[in-house]
């Protein structure tokens, strides 16, 4: 094909075909470079948080210790002499976390799974919607409603759980009084927590290859038994990482927990009963009469626990989603 | 599944000749009376049954009880009664979609009980004065229709916008980086964008007090809270704007390169204004999650109860932190005016997010934006 027309054309100007340059030019590196630099600033922020907060923190840390993590009670005023620590706090924060959970994961899966297996398809988009409406209201508007309107409803439910499975230890309770208390907290942090877990598992779920659940009905499954042996299997990775990102959300929860909650610091196991407490919370309530010195680094040791506590969680959850099956085209 | 089947060939022949009782044909997807039937009828059974034990018999009362034990009594008889007429596997089947389509829809009645309740007791105090004063020498004792919340709404509008100008280049242009530059980094940037979207809102705000106030000894300002805003917006930002870019057709990129634009004019004048519908609902969500944070404010801001139309010096009020304090000044208390000024303020913040929420779904409803 030596004497096709564009060969020739070629060759009639020049010695051989123009040589492709992969150099870039000066404005696209310019560009490459702004862009890079763009998202750089995430990760200059996450460290200036983590840095900053160790730098304020030292003060209380020092006077502390390892105490710090161990002790639990925090008296209003910090000297260099008292016993001050966040192990109460933590207790609360993690308790609350997994009452949260235990409420939310389940409602989680099965949501997820209506919107992606049984809902039909003019509806999946609303619900998606909806869903995301949950999540978009804001914390403080939960607190207000699940103080004033769900706790009086709660206390019911609390009552009914202490009286019939109250020789479950976790259900007992040494004075009666059902009002702000950890399950009431946990309930309302799970609606919150609800939206994030969804959404993940709902992406994971709809990357069910299509091929193999057809197999699994075309063998003769129900859509139970198709669901339970090809699209949960599938989706275990994205289940769990769902459910660490709504963990790590449930115990940066600061607004809703502060108003629902009555700060307590010492440690009981009795989750019906009123008394709790929550890092986030905390900081929230004492920060205004924190001023200065030993009891702001106090607190911002306080959120140095928590912002590790939470980084770790959210690391974790995105790893386990991204190695999953199901997880690898996924971005959490 | 793309099997026909009103296709003749897969059907029973109507009238077997050689005498066999055949039975009748089946859509397994299809809805049948018998179903929609057994559905109701165990609804209502199981309705009248908890009414009588609930209300009559048993010494419980309370909707929120009644509602769970109606629930599961009525999961209960309907596995009972289709595992007489259809088999228990059908049953199993039947049962799990049941409970699962109660607990989807399930999540609505929280939903549209927040807003109803929400929108009813902020309602009842709700005065133009709200929008038009502030709260300058207004006592909490004084009765919710003095004082307002204008220097709320200004500090809001303030803090919000400025930090939009923070966050929303810096999001997209991460954004740019993880799907069109797509360097060395990206996958780190991506776990860094994920870690930051779970940074807690109240770390967020100690932190700017760390960095802003303590070591560069400012004062609290709008200013200080927009920038906590904005480490909360940046995450939501930047991933709901990479989402968006990935929608993007191929097509055109490649069209504009192999026309010759460099890297940078492909990027600025093809993928982003293609996306930019969905960039602009990127930018609304990140505004809805920053509008209602509460927990930086205490700490950047501060709040104040005059007017202050200065974001960069000193303490100003937001609605979020409007409410709050209200409602602390109320103690918890139902119907003080702390309590109703509360309510108020959290009518206003629904509604705006309701607002910038419909917003955001009306633009992401256009073509490349939708999957």
């Amino acid at each position: 094909m030596d004497d096709a027309p564009g060969a020739a054309l070629a060759t009639s100007d020049a010695a051989g075909p123009r040589a492709i340059s992969r150099n870039r030019t000066t404005a696209d590196r310019v560009y490459r470079g702004v862009a890079a630099a763009g998202g750089m600033v995430t990760f200059v922020v996450l460290f200036l948080i983590g840095l900053f907060l160790v730098i304020r923190s030292v003060a209380a840390l020092q006077v502390a210790g390892l105490k710090f993590f161990t002790t639990a009670s925090w008296p209003p005023a910090l000297t260099e002499h008292s016993q001050f620590g966040i192990a109460a706090i933590v207790y609360y924060t993690v308790e609350i976390a997994l009452i949260a959970l235990a409420i939310a994961v389940p409602v989680s899966i099965a949501t997820a799974l209506f919107i992606a297996e049984y809902a039909p398809r003019q509806i999946r988009k609303p619900l998606t919607s909806l869903v995301d409406l949950l999540a978009a209201v804001p914390s403080l508007i939960y607190g207000l409603w699940g103080f004033f309107y769900l706790q009086p409803k709660m206390v019911g439910i609390s009552e009914w759980l202490n009286m019939h499975l109250g020789f479950i230890p976790i259900f007992q309770v040494t004075e009666r009084l059902f009002t702000s208390s950890p399950f009431i907290a946990g309930v309302v942090v799970s609606l919150m927590v609800v939206p994030i877990s969804t959404s993940v598992m709902r992406e994971v779920f709809s990357q069910t290859p299509q091929g193999e659940k057809e197999a699994a009905l075309a063998l003769g499954g129900t859509r139970w038994g198709m669901v339970r042996k090809v699209v949960l299997p599938f989706g275990v990775g994205g289940m769990i990482g769902g459910s660490m990102l709504g963990l790590g959300r449930a115990l940066g929860e600061t607004i809703a927990v502060a108003i629902i909650i009555s700060p307590l610091l010492t440690i009981s196991p009795h989750i019906l009963q009123s008394g709790g407490n929550s890092v986030a919370a905390w900081i929230a309530l004492r920060f205004s009469e924190s001023t200065g010195g030993l009891p702001l680094s106090a607190l911002m040791a306080a959120g140095l626990t928590l912002f590790l506590l939470t980084l770790g969680v959210n690391v974790i959850a995105s790893f386990i989603v991204s190695r999953s099956r199901s997880g690898s085209g996924i971005e959490i | 599944m793309s099997v026909d089947l009103d296709d003749p060939g897969l059907q029973a022949p109507p009238d077997s000749p050689n005498g066999h009782v055949e039975l009748a044909p089946m859509r397994p997807g299809a809805l049948r009376w018998n179903d929609v039937a057994i559905f109701l009828g165990a609804a209502v059974s199981s309705l009248s049954l908890v009414w009588l034990v609930y209300e009559r018999l048993a010494p419980t009362s309370g909707a929120l009880g009644f509602l769970i034990c109606w629930v599961l009594t009525f999961l209960l008889v309907y596995w009972i009664v289709v595992r007489e007429v259809d088999g228990p596997l059908v049953a199993t089947d039947k049962l799990v979609a049941v409970g699962i389509g109660i607990v989807a829809v399930g999540l609505l009645v929280p939903l549209v009980s927040i807003l109803v309740y929400i929108i009813y007791q902020g309602l009842h105090a709700l005065t133009v004065g709200f929008f038009l004063r502030d709260m300058t020498g207004i006592s909490p004792q004084q009765p919710a229709s003095a004082g307002g919340a204008a220097h709320a709404i200004v500090g809001s509008l303030e803090q919000v916008g400025l930090a939009l100008v923070i966050s929303v280049p810096i999001g997209i242009t991460a954004a740019v980086y993880m799907n069109e530059v797509r360097g060395r980094m990206t996958r780190a940037v991506r776990t860094f964008v994920n870690a930051m979207s779970g940074v807690p809102s109240i770390v967020a705000g100690l932190f700017i007090y760390a960095i802003w106030l303590l070591q560069f000894h400012h004062s609290f300002s709008g200013f200080a809270a927009a920038l906590a805003l904005s480490i909360l917006m940046l995450p939501t930002v930047a991933r709901t704007a990479e989402e968006v870019l990935r929608l993007v057709p191929d097509g055109l990129r490649e069209a504009s390169l192999a026309l010759g634009s460099p890297e940078w004019r492909t990027t600025w004048s093809v993928v982003l204004p293609t996306a930019r519908s969905g960039l602009v609902t990127a930018v609304i969500l990140g505004m809805a999650r920053a509008v209602g944070e509460t927990a930086p404010l205490i700490m950047t801001s501060f709040g104040t109860q005059t007017m202050n139309w200065n974001p960069f010096s000193g303490a100003q009020q937001s609605l979020p932190l409007f409410v709050w304090q209200q409602y602390q000044l109320g103690g918890g208390a139902v119907g003080t005016p702390g309590f109703l000024r509360a309510f108020t303020g959290a009518f206003a913040l629904i509604m705006v997010v309701l607002i910038l929420f419909v917003i955001a779904r009306l633009f992401g409803r256009s073509k490349f934006s939708s999957r």
